[in-house]
């Protein structure tokens, strides 16, 4: 037995043969990923403030679903969405309802990063906004929110980076993205080791490079850190 | 008072100055935090122009009857009147009374994601509505008074402890307000640094500012203030001019003084 | 019920059966495994850190159901044919050991560092500094967010469907392919995986504030 696996002789040539293919798939998971992000921030970002701020019927409406949709699993909520949308008799391609899912998990997630970003701001800075005769949404977008996702954002980082792998199971939904151009391949070739090897190669590469992007991002967003060079 | 948002306000500021309605005034103002009441009763007016410095030990009620001007606290009984306003019907709005009122903490509670130009000119922008070019031009003055005009464009941070109390001051200043409110604003600076900042208040308070000031820096509020409160148990105990000082009346600014100096 | 018969919503609960067995593989596997890279990412030893770290970045760096069929077809080409069970197992186990590895070294290195001076004041061998001073205190920091991550195998175990474990997840996609009642299927399938993850949550959640409090 041992000496199988010894002799098994790798096989790469997969490679060249669906060159566009994996193209093809990388493309709609990056695809998928970077079109998530702002909504998903977004839809986060409002939850934090309507649990934090809102009325008690908002709060309890946002904790039901930041609550829900952590403790689900995100493929039951794709397969929810996906086939409930199919039953209802409306046509959503794989595309749009993968991302409808992962705006409406990541989103859950974001929420209480980012209440969690809003509490740790001091007091003070509240009292201060107040007492320059900001209106209390003034105060949100000018002085809370920017500060609160300055703190956070190393966690936003690691939250969208999950995101992304995440969406190797949207093959689950025949969405073809980079998983499911693997499985379509293997199941061609019958070289699953190599392909899934290849696979896993490809996303390290992939979530590197998201995270460098959105550092990059922070580079950009946050002139005070680029000024000082603090680093986030 | 110089140069005011309009020419509209100027005129207001300037009847403001002229008539002798005072900008403030306590008629039996109570306010308890819980079981605990902390103003019992206190009458005080501040007449447009005039510095009134606010002493007493920590706890005599002194912070709380300068948060209460601007609305950071309700009071729970008497009459408060701030600018034209009444504060105890609870119908004021207090964006419209902090337009006027301006305020400086102890802990500065500058914005440190902004620049010192944005933290000056954000509320002008917001609440204002001035444009980009109208805001650097505010920046500019207002820095001017403080001293602070080379660092617009430094992050708060960048800068020390009696810097960034300046710019603190130079942020209530840009709104223009009829009187400003000073929270223990020393207290939190290292003894050398607290030097930089009286002088930006005292030099506000012969350009005629409206100013009430908590303060531990009796030789500064002697110097400074038209009118000296101490308050001991949440009641004014004693007040009067700067040289009250000198000849307290009670036991208990008898000690405070002796402590303080 | 629902519109369910009886034996399909209990082939539902038989997989929600084996979404436990898996998670508690996945537990059981990612804490052996789990504790020495937390001690190699804490170690004072170059090499232990860098090896161990590389091990944390690519587990981290590559989505769960990859790593699941990476070891499902790495299983076969030596010839063995295992089932899914094993597969989903080790792939849960490799993807538990290097998230508790992280968390369980910031436990370790939360422990103040004066807690590793007094030990050596007190004449304690490195091991014995170790066992008797530092982890008493790092395990009371590590219940919450272990806790905590529990939840996440927990959810996590559904990737497992795309090697064809039969679990929670699985059972749910057969008994709608057949009633095409997603709605109702899946709503099932959730409340089951929340009915097992939010009381852990809320835990979590309780053992963190006991924590902070103290």
């Amino acid at each position: 037995m041992r000496g199988c696996a010894l002799s098994y002789e790798f096989d790469f040539s997969f490679l060249n043969d669906y060159l566009p293919e994996l193209w093809h798939g990388i493309w709609l998971t990056l695809g998928m990923t970077v079109v998530s992000i702002v909504p998903g921030f977004a839809l986060g970002t409002g939850c934090a403030v309507g649990r934090l701020y809102g009325p008690p019927w908002v709060q309890r409406l946002v904790t039901i679903y930041v609550e829900g949709i952590r403790n689900t699993p995100l493929i039951i909520q794709v397969f929810w969405l996906f086939f409930g949308l199919a039953v209802l008799q409306v046509r959503v391609g794989p595309f749009p309802a993968a991302v409808i899912a992962l705006v409406i998990n990541v989103g859950a997630y974001t929420a209480e990063i980012m209440r969690a970003g809003l509490q740790s701001i001091p007091k003070g800075q509240l009292e201060a906004a107040a007492c320059l005769a900001l209106k209390p949404s003034q105060s949100l977008w000018s002085v809370q929110i920017p500060q609160a996702v300055e703190r956070v954002y190393p966690a936003l980082v690691s939250q969208f980076v999950l995101m992304m792998l995440a969406t190797s199971i949207m093959s689950q939904i025949s969405a073809e993205e980079l998983t499911g151009v693997a499985y379509m391949i293997q199941s061609f070739t019958f070289r699953g080791f190599e392909v899934y090897l290849v696979i896993a190669g490809i996303y390290l590469v992939m979530s590197c490079l998201l995270r460098l992007t959105l550092l990059g991002v922070a580079q950009v967003s946050f002139p005070r850190r680029r000024r000082l060079g603090t680093p986030l | 008072m110089n140069i005011a948002a309009s020419p509209q306000r100027a005129t207001e500021i300037q009847n403001m100055t002229r008539s002798d309605t005072p900008l403030v005034r306590f008629q039996g103002v109570r306010k308890s935090f819980g079981e605990l009441e902390v103003l019992k009763g206190i009458d005080l007016e501040v007449k447009s122009g005039e510095v009134v410095a606010l002493i007493g030990r920590s706890g005599s009620g002194k912070s709380t009857a300068l948060r209460c001007v601007n609305g950071l606290e309700r009071i729970n009984a008497g009459e408060l009147t701030v600018c034209g306003r009444t504060l105890h019907d609870g119908k004021v709005d207090l964006r419209d009374l902090r337009q006027d009122v301006g305020i400086v903490f102890q802990s500065y509670n500058l914005f440190p994601h902004l620049t010192v130009e944005q933290n000056v000119t954000l509320a002008p922008r917001k609440v204002h509505r001035i444009g980009a070019k109208e805001a650097r031009e505010l920046s500019d003055q207002v820095l001017a008074q403080v001293g602070l005009s080379d660092k617009a464009k430094n992050y708060p941070e960048q800068l020390s402890g009696g810097q960034q109390q300046r710019v603190a001051i130079a942020r209530s200043l840009a709104m223009r307000p009829k009187l400003i409110l000073f929270d223990e604003v020393t207290s939190a600076l290292d003894p050398e640094l607290t030097g930089e900042v009286l002088r930006v208040i005292a030099k506000l308070a012969a350009e005629g500012m409206t100013m009430m000031l908590v303060t531990h820096e009796m030789a500064f509020a002697r110097s400074v203030a038209d009118q000296i409160v101490f308050m001991h148990q949440g009641r004014i105990w004693e007040s009067g001019k700067g040289d009250m000082l000198e000849d307290p009346q009670t036991p208990e600014l008898r000690q405070f003084v002796g402590n303080g100096l | 019920m629902f519109g369910l018969t009886i034996e399909q919503i209990a082939f539902i609960f038989r997989g929600a059966g084996w979404t436990i067995v898996l998670s508690l593989l996945g537990f059981v596997g990612g804490t052996i495994l789990g504790l020495p890279v937390a001690l190699a990412r804490a170690s004072r030893r170059r090499s232990l850190r860098t090896g161990s770290g590389l091990f944390v970045q690519l587990v981290q760096g590559i989505p769960l159901p990859v790593i699941m069929f990476v070891v499902y077809f790495g299983i076969s080409i030596g010839g063995y044919d295992v089932p899914a069970l094993v597969a989903a197992g080790i792939a849960m186990t490799l993807y538990s050991s290097a998230y508790l590895g992280e968390i369980w070294r910031g436990c370790i290195q939360a422990v103040p560092k004066t807690q590793w001076e007094a030990g050596e004041c007190l004449a304690l061998t490195n091991t014995q500094r170790f066992v008797f001073v530092i982890l008493p205190q790092a395990l009371r920091i590590a219940v919450p967010p272990t806790v905590g991550f529990l939840v996440q195998i927990v959810k996590n175990t559904s990737y497992a469907v795309v090697i064809g474990f039969f679990d929670l997840t699985y059972s749910a996609k057969v008994i709608n392919n057949s009633t095409f009642m997603p709605f109702t299927v899946f709503t099932l399938a959730a409340l089951i995986y929340f009915a097992i993850c939010f009381p852990m949550s809320v835990l979590a959640r309780r053992f963190e504030r006991r924590l902070s409090r103290s």
